[in-house]
């Protein structure tokens, strides 16, 4: 099967391994091409976005004005910050060339004169071999003005790297804009979207490492090739991150639309002790999670996932045994979410940290039923109301782990509900309203 | 007492705002230098990098406590970071987290009276598929077992003078 993102060339990440191997010679055919083929031969490969959302890469290029006095930006997103997604370091470490070359492109693409590489702060080492990457590139003359000459093309880009510091709010794409900015990490209302309005008010595109990363081969092997690997709809290789209860965790290339089954009892080797499974999140801790029972024939790719009542994230598979505690599961996803909200919108701030207190009193083992309820209230009541996506994607793994799993969850509280402390959630987090008050 | 960048960190600042059309986008980065000299983040720091990025004070603090990485008291010399997140937490990693937590006898953030280890409880640092894991400082551990973090903890007590370090 073949590999695009991550093929198994010895030391591809090195520069002159790379060019051996055929790396650059999408640029140079890129950059013999009008801007305006590359955007449809992208669009017509069906490319869609590796960071999330699965947005169709072609068409968001498409979105970036042509005519504009203002300069035009690139911002290639590694914040990597999704729990169960691990995926962006391989690139990183094992193939950046093509990384790099990817970014040519696209901002060959889109007119942009500079991109912008967002890693995550905690990748210090990851940061020094994308750093070392480029100046190799820059060395050798395929980045910045000497490229000019190197692929005989007036144009040119620069290629910096953005060191984040411990924020996963940051890989929101107008959050990672404003950090690069130097202003604080919060989210911006939208409209107006980056393509208008990104980068110091200018024209502005952020894509993912891993979308980027295929943009050399769809270049060199044709729209057509790449069309059809995988499904139809979501076509491609994904690189998928299996964690959690299985016996060979570890990042897997493979086609978009491969089972879900296949990859944890293939390729992921399988659960340890043979247990059964009891949950599944399919894309990174945000995404609704499935019950065991509910994988049987699931295809992962985005609209597979969708039919199934989920979604595929990052594509980073957590794999949850029978014996796993559910309840301490989703409380630690709460907790996460509540730690990462950035507080500008107080459905988000308060909910994340009602939900994270809601289910540590269950796990306390302090829970009622109406708890149950409570919980899917304040997840929709997040959920919709926010400026950005992270309100989602804290209230989606409670209100489906909750709906999937409600007698789990209704088998961990008591029958009885505990006014004393529900009166206490209600309240807010720090006015408790006596009972005695609330009587009259 | 005032806080000045070395020269040599100075022109490693002037590259870093090289890379953007303003100043101000060169915080972050100016920020890291500043913390790798001084250790920490204390008020004289943030108002000579406002100085030089043409920043107000205000604004840098604003940026300093927006990120996690960037710390406002000493840290110890071996700064030790366990993630708990779901991946981690299903492989053993509250384990980990528990032994460590033993072995220094600090809690989350705190620092050990000789100032060699601190300790944090860190959100997912994409090591889900090696996990559970530790960081130290910058470097990654990875497929931990109890039995990995004591020779760990133990490697890091050499590089300490006489004396110091953690009773294994
Ligand atoms: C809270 C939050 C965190 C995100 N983190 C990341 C991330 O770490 N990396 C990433 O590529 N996209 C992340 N995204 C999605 C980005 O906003 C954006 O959609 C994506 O980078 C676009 O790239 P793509 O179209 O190539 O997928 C995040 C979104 C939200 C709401
Ligand atoms: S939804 Fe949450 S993280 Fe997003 S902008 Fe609002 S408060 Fe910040
Ligand atoms: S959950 Fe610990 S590294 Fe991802």
């Amino acid at each position: 099967m073949e590999k695009i993102v991550l093929p198994d060339i010895k030391d591809i990440h090195i520069l002159d391994v790379y060019i051996q191997n055929g790396g650059y010679t999408a640029a140079k055919k890129a950059f013999s091409q009008s801007t305006d083929d590359i955007i449809d031969q992208v669009k017509k490969s069906g490319l869609r976005g590796r960071g999330g959302a699965a947005f169709y890469a072609g068409l968001k290029w498409s979105f970036m004005p042509k005519t504009t006095d203002k300069p035009k930006y690139l911002c290639v997103n590694g914040d990597e910050s999704e729990p169960g997604s691990f995926k962006d370091r391989q690139i990183f470490e094992r193939n950046p060339q093509q990384l790099i070359e990817g970014i040519l492109i696209t901002c060959y693409a889109i007119g942009a004169k500079i991109a912008y590489i967002y890693i995550r702060g905690e990748y210090h080492k990851w940061v020094k071999l994308m750093q070392k990457a480029l100046d190799d590139a820059y060395a050798a003359g395929y980045i910045g003005e000497a490229m000019k000459e190197k692929f005989s093309t007036d144009f040119y880009c620069n290629i910096y790297i953005h060191k984040g510091a411990g924020a996963y709010i940051c890989g929101e794409e107008s959050s990672l804009m404003n950090s690069i900015e130097g202003q604080r990490g919060y989210p911006r209302v939208k409209p107006p979207f980056p393509a208008q309005n990104g980068l110091w008010g200018c024209p502005t595109t952020i894509n993912n490492v891993e979308t980027i990363t295929n943009i050399p081969q769809i270049i060199n092997k044709g729209w057509e090739w790449f069309s059809k690997i995988g499904e139809p709809k979501h076509p491609g290789t994904i690189l998928f991150g299996v964690s959690g209860h299985v016996n060979k965790p570890g990042v897997y290339e493979l086609p978009s639309g491969t089972l879900l089954t296949d990859i944890i009892y293939n390729y992921a080797g399988g659960v340890p002790g043979n247990k059964n499974i009891l949950c599944v999140i399919p894309g990174g801790s945000s995404m609704p999670p499935l019950r065991g029972d509910q994988l049987e024939g699931v295809k992962m790719d985005a609209e597979s996932l969708k039919a199934a009542g989920t979604s595929i994230g990052t594509g980073g598979i957590i794999v949850m045994d029978e014996d796993t505690d559910l309840v301490k599961v989703l409380a630690r996803i709460a907790h996460f979410y509540h730690h990462e909200s950035c507080g500008q919108c107080t459905p988000c701030r308060e909910g994340t940290g009602w939900l994270e207190k809601i289910l540590k009193r269950i796990l306390a083992g302090n829970g009622s039923l109406s708890d149950i309820d409570l919980l899917v209230t304040v997840a929709n009541q997040i959920e919709g109301n926010t400026i950005c996506a992270l309100g989602e994607a804290a209230a989606w793994p409670v209100r489906f782990m909750v709906a999937r799993f409600r007698d789990y969850f209704e088998a961990r509280v008591s029958k009885e509900v505990n006014l004393q402390v529900a009166n206490k959630v209600h309240s807010m987090r720090h006015t408790a309203i006596p009972l005695a008050d609330l009587k009259n | 007492m005032d806080f000045k960048f070395t020269p040599e960190n100075l022109a490693r600042i002037n590259k870093e705002i090289a890379k953007y059309p303003l100043k101000k986008s060169a915080v972050m980065a100016t920020l890291y230098i500043a913390q790798e000299q001084n250790g920490y983040i204390s008020n004289e720091v943030i108002k000579e990098v406002a100085a030089i990025l043409e920043m107000t004070s205000e604004e840098v603090l604003g940026v300093v406590t927006f990120y996690t990485m960037y710390y406002q008291k000493p840290m110890g010399k071996n700064h030790i970071q366990v993630c708990t997140n779901v991946s981690c937490m299903l492989r053993g990693g509250y384990d980990i987290w528990n032994l460590v937590k033993e072995k220094l006898g600090v809690d989350n953030m705190g620092v050990t009276s000789d100032g060699n280890f601190s300790l944090e409880e860190v959100e997912c640092m994409g090591s889900c598929g090696t996990a559970p894991m530790l960081a130290v400082n910058e470097d990654y551990y990875e497929n931990l077992t109890k039995e990995k973090v004591e020779e760990i903890l133990k490697s890091l007590t050499p590089t300490l003078s006489k004396g110091e370090g953690v009773k294994l």
